[in-house]
């Protein structure tokens, strides 16, 4: 009995030791990071090659899950406004809801599913067939030479894939509010651009940005610190996804909380 | 020229080193022996500057490793290195081409031009001309060594360090990599550590073996002295017979 209390207490116990210093790891790699970015030379070839995989080849999904996002916002909008009369407005419900919310959510959780597990795939079997090794033992950084341009183009991209999915959104809503809702076109445009204002873009921008932040932290970190094998690899990749998923819609939460009532008030 | 001492290395509970003294002397080959899991490899990262002992030194060339305060300083010491590692760890995203120019590309310090010819040069000496556009996973486990050694050569290293050569090789191209070590050896000249648990096959390439068992030096000599040892536990391991002071986990 005692025993297993004991065996029980060291287990908790180790599981806090690895809990904590798991987390302290996490920031010191951030930390690292971050450092990397500002040492010279940039390797800007790097960079852009992930600009491309993460943005470029991101941007069909994003367009298609725009699109329809658009569509069933305006179609849910003009519902639920019906019920007051104020169909009118179904352009300005389209447009807030996919630039404060929906554009920055639905993209970084996209983006997540698509780029972010592909990076802690590439570099979790980078670690596990030790090219990670073989990078330092040619005197190479991993963090400067892997991570960086990960992380920096993660968070250039997410605001842009943002916007283009915000603007496809809203074409997506016009089409259906116009056409199959047969609301006015003219109403629908100027009603959203009396709704919408600088500040709306501006924190949907934000939110991108710390998505976008997060995006790169997690998916980089879940790779470089992946366990043996390829149980390793697959557990990584969906910690990583998983993680990456719920601190974003997590934060998403305490974002709007913090820029619609303190910041933009 | 590498001294080890008194090197200790565990990971949580497991002791995977405990206390080893070794001496790698300028232009021999060393074979470090011993079953799978013994620590060989982690040894060759102490000495690579990857993975931080507990306790011990390690000094290349009368530089110590482990004292090394930043990664630039470890930088300057490895950069006597090359590696060739258990799988060779080609870099998938790149060509045979850019996997061999890569060392000499990031050290920055070199043309295009001096890159190729010396690229080339590899390229010939190890016969890898019909793969230059191919990637990795395009080509078998033995052309990846050899790439992997033209590439560990592109720095003109004065100590070349081996992990497992031959694992996931047939016999035959294994014996082909025994070769390539002997001729790289003739032609350029280094200093070796060559990790494996082939015995008595890697006796053709080791000046002096050393073997490990739990975390400390069995025996080290020469291969003439394994081969006449009365020590059970090299008879065992040169045998292969699972009876023995040997425990497999
Ligand atoms: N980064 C690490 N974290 C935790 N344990 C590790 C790590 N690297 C190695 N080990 C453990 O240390 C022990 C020695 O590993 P090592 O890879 O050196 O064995 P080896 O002698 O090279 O065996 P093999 O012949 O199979 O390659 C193993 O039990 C391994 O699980
Ligand atoms: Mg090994």
């Amino acid at each position: 009995m005692t025993a297993a209390i004991i065996s029980a207490t060291e287990k908790i116990g180790g599981l806090t030791i690895d809990i904590a210093s798991g987390f302290g790891r996490s920031w010191l790699f951030l930390f690292r990071t971050i450092v990397g970015i500002f040492k010279l030379p940039f390797r800007f070839g790097l960079f852009l090659q992930q600009m491309y995989q993460i943005g470029v080849n991101s941007t069909l999904v994003i367009a298609l899950i725009g699109v329809f996002t658009g569509a069933v916002l305006a179609v849910q909008g003009e519902y639920t406004l019906s019920k007051f009369g104020a169909t009118a407005f179904t352009g300005s419900a389209v447009a807030l809801s996919l630039i404060r919310e929906l554009g920055p959510v639905l993209t970084a959780l996209m983006v997540i599913g698509r780029a972010g597990s592909a990076i802690t795939a590439e570099i979790g079997i980078m670690r596990i067939t030790e090219q990670i090794d073989a990078l330092r033992s040619m005197a190479v950084d991993p963090i400067r030479y892997l991570m960086v341009p990960r992380f920096l183009a993660g968070i250039i991209a997410m605001p842009l894939l943002t916007s283009i999915f915000i603007v496809i959104g809203i074409a997506g809503g016009y089409l259906v509010a116009t056409t199959l809702l047969g609301l006015n076109p003219g109403t629908f445009m100027s009603e959203m651009i009396s709704a919408v204002d600088t500040v709306d873009v501006y924190s949907g921008l934000i939110k991108a940005l710390v998505f976008g932040f997060v995006f790169g932290w997690v998916s980089c970190y879940k790779g470089y610190t992946c366990g043996f094998g390829a149980v390793g690899v697959n557990k990584a990749t969906t910690q990583s996804v998983v993680t990456a998923s719920v601190a974003v819609l997590v934060l998403d939460y305490f974002l709007t909380t913090l820029l619609t009532k303190y910041i933009f008030q | 020229m590498i001294s080890v001492r008194d090197l200790h290395k565990r990971f949580g509970r497991q002791i995977v080193l405990d206390g080893i003294d070794l001496d790698i002397e300028e232009g021999k080959t060393t074979t470090v022996v011993g079953p799978s899991g013994v620590g060989k490899s982690v040894l060759l990262k102490i000495i690579m500057g990857i993975l931080k002992p507990e306790k011990g030194e390690v000094r290349i060339n009368g530089r110590s490793m482990t004292a090394a305060k930043s990664e630039s300083e470890k930088n300057e010491i490895r950069s006597s290195l090359g590696v060739l590692f258990q799988a060779a760890a080609l870099f998938d995203s790149l060509t045979v081409y850019d996997n061999i120019a890569f060392p000499l590309r990031e050290r920055g310090s070199h043309s295009e031009a001096e890159i190729r010819k010396k690229a080339l040069e590899m390229i010939e000496a190890l016969s890898l001309e019909p793969y230059v556009l191919k990637y990795p996973e395009e080509i078998s486990m033995g052309i990846r060594k050899r790439v992997g050694m033209a590439r560990a050569l592109m720095t003109n290293p004065s100590i070349l360090l081996f992990d497992e050569p031959n694992t996931g090789l047939d016999p035959l191209v294994g014996q082909e990599v025994y070769d390539l070590i002997k001729e790289t050896r003739a032609r350029w000249g280094f200093t070796g550590i060559v990790i494996s648990h082939e015995l008595p096959e890697v006796f053709q390439v080791s000046d002096k073996v050393v073997m490990l068992l739990n975390g400390k030096i069995e025996m080290q000599g020469t291969p003439e002295e394994f081969i006449s040892s009365d020590n059970p536990a090299v008879i065992q391991f040169l045998n292969g017979k699972i009876d023995g002071p040997i425990k497999i986990q």
